[in-house]
């Protein structure tokens, strides 16, 4: 294993750990269009807090893929075709709720609003319970031939493990929604979305107790490292607590990003566990391993030179995007 | 020959030629209207006349709407290559995955940052800055079409690689030939005039149909004027960047030039240009043809004379270099009749965009009503916005399909590309759900964009980021520090 192989490891980690923070917010936003806003005047502007950001979101997760794609072509070619499906899916939900801001606000009819603002919650639900269920099947093992063909049965990409597991990012995404929510709004939107916190956080804690125990029974991460997986649970633990906190309080920014980060240390866990492979079969010979699944030494040069100088200009204005809409929006006057 | 029918082979590639193809409905529409937008809103800040503000939105809420279904038909495109195409991803990782990546870093983050702030931000910045914003997007989206033809381009000329002697994989070795690959510099020009074509002459098609009914008369004769200037420029470059690219095929890919041209046999020194041809493809044949002398060697060469070759004369060729490695079995004739027609599609609607173009500014000038008396002109115009789509594929079609057998020319062949994993019963049922929701959102493209050009320009609106009855100030007691700039 070379250095720009790691460092392009943690890359893929940085930038998925920037599509789950953004994008988790994106899906739970999208969550609550139907499920929490009570007519169209909330609905708007809880679509609202994320128009001017859900389109820069997603593309945390086209670079990360097209990053993978060009750093470790052996894994982005194995988890992409044996992901079949479920991979199809998640495009069909980001089609769906990807169009439907746009959309919606342009229907003339009770029913078609209705139809586009059900595409945005349903797509934000499935794409957030899916990726949840691909990654926690993804670590359990997979079978796989030598080449890095992956034969799965329908058990392979769900069961009780993976089920949870997406369960519990799909719970995140919506906590971590209401937490950004709470941020961007005032008034009774802000208010309700505290409460409806206040109930959440205990059952989360109940869910990363249990992704916790099947984790133990599923994965070998705490065979191979076991007191860095604990340290990576026990800070998610840790930062669910304090989101918690955060909401308890009032303090919108702490919860936002604690629950933000939380997310994130889901993603370190994955990386964690994988490293040094990219892939884990059931026959551990036919793992993917860093040093096998990169692209050359000269390639990674070459995305190592453009990755470090286009980058810090990249989050220049990104940010700067969010500092330009950083006002709170009213609630809507009950109607 | 198209290995057509229910095998993974035939459906991977029916399902990457209709993702692609809806994509790339959206693509060059896209990139041309932030342009056309751009300049508008351009035209707005140096001229300070409202008409061009209110353009800029009237045109620039279509190209919300187009902006949109590309962004989500374009992550199936990424996705893909990976999913249906897994051997093809592990042979050309090391080549094809860098222009994506840069894609998305150097150009997507750019668009789809600046279209957000341009969107939401109509009273807050000046409108020198706001304009600066779409020009922000216009620039990503032509940047994102030169990586995304940089990775095109390799499969079709490979350059700046060598191949793996354990893997037998490809491997970079020059990234700046593979950026200044030949073919790139001769497609993009060629595929940005497209764009340029594509929204412009929509644009006007639109503002034609207004016209008729005599609407909003003076917004749409300028929106025309507009149109049709950048509709000129674009025409007549795509005219000249197509003959450059066509005549640079003689030599690098003579297969897809003698399939364009629906030559089996080597062509005289007569230099006949077939308008109309019909071909027996299984016994390669020409079986009639309505010719005109000298047109085939003046478009070739420029001259009188001069001869190209045939495809069985390519054939042969072909087969001389190749059977070593990919044995004889090999088939290299490409779709003729596809490439025969898509080629005259093509160069025909080149010429007939340019002709509109110069009429139609014509019957507009300033002083004159020609433009409405002209009726039938304005029907034609208006029937013509559905052109530029086809002619787009029409090009992909040439591009694509005379390309076969390769994937990647000379390096891998089609068969061999597609993932072992795949099956026929998931490909069939992920076809039929892209089909039927591509159906659905181009209807609602379609709908929609009906519903704003009859609503007309007073109607649109883009108010700032705030529902109206937010005062836009931070009320809250723990906000304050946070928020205390402004």
């Amino acid at each position: 294993m070379t250095s720009a192989q790691i460092l392009w490891f943690l890359l893929i980690g940085v930038l998925f750990s920037g599509f789950f923070f953004l994008e988790g917010f994106d899906f739970g936003i999208g969550m609550a269009v139907r499920f929490f806003g009570r007519n169209t005047a909330e609905r708007d502007t809880i679509i609202q807090t994320i128009g001017p950001h859900w389109d820069g979101n997603e593309v945390w997760l086209i670079t990360a893929g097209g990053a993978m794609f060009a750093s470790f072509p052996m894994w982005y070619a194995s988890l992409f075709s044996g992901y079949y499906l479920v991979l199809f899916l998640i495009l069909v939900a980001l089609i769906f709720r990807g169009v439907s801001f746009e959309f919606r606000a342009n229907m003339k009819t009770e029913t078609w609003r209705n139809f586009w603002e059900w595409a945005a919650t349903i797509g934000s639900f499935c794409a957030a319970f899916l990726f949840g269920m691909m990654f926690t099947s993804m670590i359990e093992g997979v079978p796989m031939d030598a080449k890095g063909n992956i034969f799965g049965s329908f058990t392979t990409y769900v069961n009780w493990f993976s089920l949870v597991g997406g369960v519990a990012v799909t719970l995140m995404c919506l906590i971590h929604g209401l937490n950004f929510l709470q941020l961007k709004t005032l008034g009774t939107l802000r208010d309700r979305a505290q409460a409806w916190n206040k109930v959440l956080y205990p059952v989360l804690i109940v869910g990363e107790v249990l992704f916790v125990v099947l984790l133990y029974i599923s994965t070998d991460f705490f065979a191979k490292k076991s007191a860095s997986t604990w340290s990576i649970l026990i800070v998610l633990v840790l930062l669910t607590l304090i989101a918690w906190w955060g909401v308890l309080k009032a303090h919108n920014w702490t919860a936002f990003i604690a629950s933000g980060l939380s997310l994130i240390s889901i993603v370190v866990l994955i990386f964690n566990g994988l490293f040094p492979r990219v892939m884990i079969a059931t026959d551990p010979a036919h793992s993917i391993l860093i040093k096998d699944a990169s692209s050359s030494p000269y390639t990674l040069h070459i995305m190592t030179i453009v990755a470090f100088s286009v980058l810090p200009i990249v989050l220049v204005y990104f940010i700067w995007s969010y500092w330009v809409f950083y006002k709170r929006l009213k609630s809507p006057k009950a109607a | 020959m198209l290995n057509a029918g229910l095998t993974v082979l035939g459906l991977s590639r029916f399902q990457f030629a209709m993702t692609t193809v809806f994509h790339f409905f959206f693509v060059p529409f896209s990139i041309g209207l932030a342009f056309v937008v751009a300049v508008m809103e351009t035209m707005y800040v140096a001229k300070k006349d409202e008409a061009y503000k209110k353009m800029a939105q009237f045109w620039g809420k279509m190209f919300l709407y187009s902006f949109a279904v590309g962004v989500v038909t374009g992550i199936i495109q990424e996705f893909q290559f990976g999913m249906n195409w897994s051997e093809y991803s592990r042979f050309m990782g090391d080549i094809f995955g860098a222009p994506l990546a840069i894609e998305a870093l150097a150009a997507f983050f750019l668009e789809s940052t600046f279209i957000g702030l341009w969107m939401f931000t109509w009273e807050r910045f000046k409108p020198g800055i706001h304009a600066l914003f779409i020009w922000l997007v216009a620039i990503g989206s032509s940047l994102s079409a030169v990586w995304i033809l940089a990775a095109n381009s390799f499969m079709q000329n490979p350059v700046g690689f060598a191949i793996n002697k354990s893997t037998g994989r490809v491997v970079m070795t020059s990234f700046s030939a593979v950026v200044k690959n030949p073919q790139l510099w001769l497609e993009l020009p060629h595929v940005l005039m497209g764009a340029g074509i594509t929204a412009s002459f929509v644009v006007a098609g639109c503002s034609a149909w207004r016209l008729l009914k005599k609407d909003h008369v003076s917004f749409y004769r300028k929106s025309l004027n507009v149109a049709l200037v950048i509709g000129l420029i674009a025409s007549l470059g795509s005219l000249a960047s197509g003959d450059v690219q066509t005549r640079y095929l003689i030599k690098e890919q003579p297969m897809k030039f003698a399939a364009m041209e629906g030559l089996y046999k080597d062509s005289t020194n007569k230099g006949n240009w077939a308008i109309y041809s019909s071909f027996n493809t299984k016994q390669h044949k020409t079986t009639s043809s309505l010719d005109v002398p000298y047109v085939l060697n003046i478009l070739s060469y420029h001259k009188l004379s001069g001869t190209v070759k045939g495809q069985n004369t390519v054939n042969k060729e072909l087969h001389a270099t190749y059977d070593k490695k990919f044995g004889k079995d090999m088939n290299y004739y490409v779709p003729t009749k596809t490439l025969f027609w898509s080629f005259r599609i093509m160069a025909v609607s080149g010429g007939l965009f340019a002709l509109i173009a110069i009429v139609g500014l014509f019957f507009n000038r300033k002083k004159s009503q020609a433009i409405l008396k002209q009726r039938w002109f304005l029907y034609i115009m208006g029937l013509m916005l559905w052109l530029p789509f086809i002619v787009n594929t029409a090009g992909w079609f040439v591009t694509e399909f005379g390309r076969y057998p390769w994937v990647v020319y000379g390096l891998l062949t089609i068969a061999d590309a597609v993932s072992p994993t795949s099956t026929v019963g998931s490909l069939l049922f992920t076809n039929i759900v892209y089909f039927l929701l591509f159906a659905g959102l181009g209807l609602v493209m379609i709908v929609l964009s009906h519903r704003v050009l009859k609503a007309g320009p007073d109607a649109v609106q883009m108010n700032g980021y705030s529902s109206e009855d937010t005062d836009g100030k931070t009320e809250d007691p723990y906000g304050t520090e946070a928020f205390n700039h402004d």
